[in-house]
């Protein structure tokens, strides 16, 4: 009798663990970076909620997140050299170290063992496990005599376990190959003034550095290495007029469409629209303030704006077929970063001084939900964690 | 307990919810480029300490006209006089973050 009774409630007890640790995926998740209080929300997108809050992430400013291959796990670059592995499901740090004194982003390699990240102070880029954050490469940005190390910028991961990168200071485009045991890197000099940001194209064939300090594009063919540096789109950049940028276009989410890509003009309130097949300009589309984000849905049918400070309040919607802004939404002020769901059926909008993320249905173009958050600035779902240079 | 602090600096006449307003878009928007604890990032530190050996007209200049040769914008459209005299303030009183 008294077997019986502990067998029964043994079985109650194993039952009752089994509720408790309900079995769910992490294909609907992301997170929404709370830059000023150092913490981050977890949400997910069928019904559009907040599930966990998670703190004790540092300095979150220009914070940016990429995702573990099994996308249970976000790795969180801090402006204060913080890099932090956080668990979605458990929803807590599963790891945080201090890299540098000053970080600006990071990348995942292709094969998701490695995690890259690049530094303001004291500069260069260190590589690390993606397991136990140890540290794997220290790649010391030195240019001109050798002596001084540059801010590093635009790091993304490539095909063939590689990462490319900038240096601000140096106007250099380096390429490190992790894929034998000693990693090689390629030197790329005289590539522009003061690379500021890059992106790599969607295919991973391309990489494309902006530059502050000239106009024009730096572009890098991945399939052919060889052949160097290529300037592209000399005329895209202040030109003479030198309009005061208030903040500088990101490139990591130019829209790329089958046949053009658009573009943030800098210190115009215009979108571009450019010839992918040989990078000449097609037009270019008048639009409410200077372009931070020039994002396309996953689709290509849509591009999405949005624009630095004094007009930060408002989002355009582009129609990419008559190249006309189809409307222009006000989500709230400060509007800082938007992310598609990976079907493009949302997107979020994160509205920093208002204190929210606003989601949108992208066909009707109607408010569908709204969370409140601390300071919303990026937002980053695990879908990318299966695409090249996110 | 901070507000009462800022309104101690304060020696302009710009009302309560303006200094809010700059408040924030000093370690929003400033912040941006120079780190929101404004110890530096693409832009440089910020603090007291570094700001120490730099005269405060130099400070108040470069806010006003901007850097060439730098991505750091002019404010002279957005902001007043009196309103970059104040952020000046705030900055070298190590109390902005």
């Amino acid at each position: 009798m008294k077997i019986y009774a502990a067998i029964l409630f043994a079985f109650l007890f194993f039952q009752q663990l089994a509720v408790a640790q309900e079995l769910r995926g992490t294909g609907d998740l992301g997170v929404v970076i709370e830059r000023a209080t150092g913490s981050m929300q977890i949400i997910e997108t069928t019904g559009q909620s907040t599930l966990h809050r998670v703190e004790g992430l540092g300095d979150l400013s220009h914070a940016s997140v990429v995702f573990s291959r099994d996308e249970r796990f976000a790795y969180v670059f801090g402006r204060d050299g913080g890099l932090t592995r956080v668990d979605l499901l458990k929803a807590k740090i599963d790891n945080r170290v201090i890299q540098s004194g000053n970080s600006i982003g990071g990348a995942i390699s292709q094969d998701g063992r490695l995690i890259a990240v690049s530094n303001y102070t004291p500069g260069g880029v260190k590589v690390f496990d993606a397991q136990s954050l140890e540290l794997v490469a220290d790649i010391p940005a030195l240019y001109g005599d050798g002596k001084q190390q540059s801010k590093v910028v635009g790091l993304v991961d490539a095909p063939g376990q590689k990462f490319v990168f900038s240096l601000y200071d140096g106007g250099e485009i380096w390429l490190a190959d992790f894929s034998q045991k000693k990693p090689d890197i390629r030197r790329y000099q005289d590539i522009g003034v003061q690379p500021y940001d890059g992106l790599i194209t969607p295919d991973g064939r391309y990489y494309i550095a902006g530059l502050f300090g000239e106009d024009g594009l730096a572009l890098l063919d991945l399939w052919h290495p060889e052949n160097g540096v290529k300037k592209i789109l000399s005329n895209y950049g202040r030109g003479s007029e030198k309009m005061p940028v208030y903040k500088m276009p990101h490139l990591e989410g130019w829209a790329m469409t089958d046949d053009y890509a658009f573009l943030p003009a800098v210190g115009r309130n215009e979108v571009l629209v450019v010839n992918r097949r040989n990078w000449q300009q097609l037009a270019s589309i008048p639009v409410h303030g200077q372009p931070v984000f020039v994002m396309a849905r996953p689709d290509g049918r849509q591009v999405w704006v949005n624009f630095a400070f004094p007009n930060n309040d408002t989002v355009q919607v582009i129609d990419t077929e008559t190249l006309q802004i189809r409307k222009s939404l006000k989500p709230g002020k400060a509007v800082l970063h938007m992310e598609f769901t990976p079907r493009g059926e949302q997107v979020w909008v994160s509205a920093r001084d208002a204190g929210k993320v606003v989601v949108y249905d992208t066909e009707t173009l109607n408010a569908i939900a709204e969370l409140p958050a601390e300071k919303p600035s990026g937002i980053f779902f695990t879908s990318r964690a299966h695409r090249t240079g996110l | 307990m901070f507000s009462q602090v800022v309104y101690a600096v304060q020696s302009t006449a710009l009302t309560a919810s303006r200094t809010a307003e700059l408040h924030n878009l000093l370690l929003q928007d400033c912040g941006s480029c120079h780190g929101m604890t404004l110890k530096g990032g693409l832009g440089p530190a910020l603090t007291p300490e570094a700001l120490q050996d730099k005269p405060r007209e130099y400070i108040e200049l470069t806010i006003l006209n901007g850097r060439s040769g730098t991505p750091m914008p002019p404010w002279k459209d957005i902001l007043t006089q009196d309103e970059i005299r104040w952020l000046v303030d705030i900055l070298y009183s190590g109390i902005a973050p």
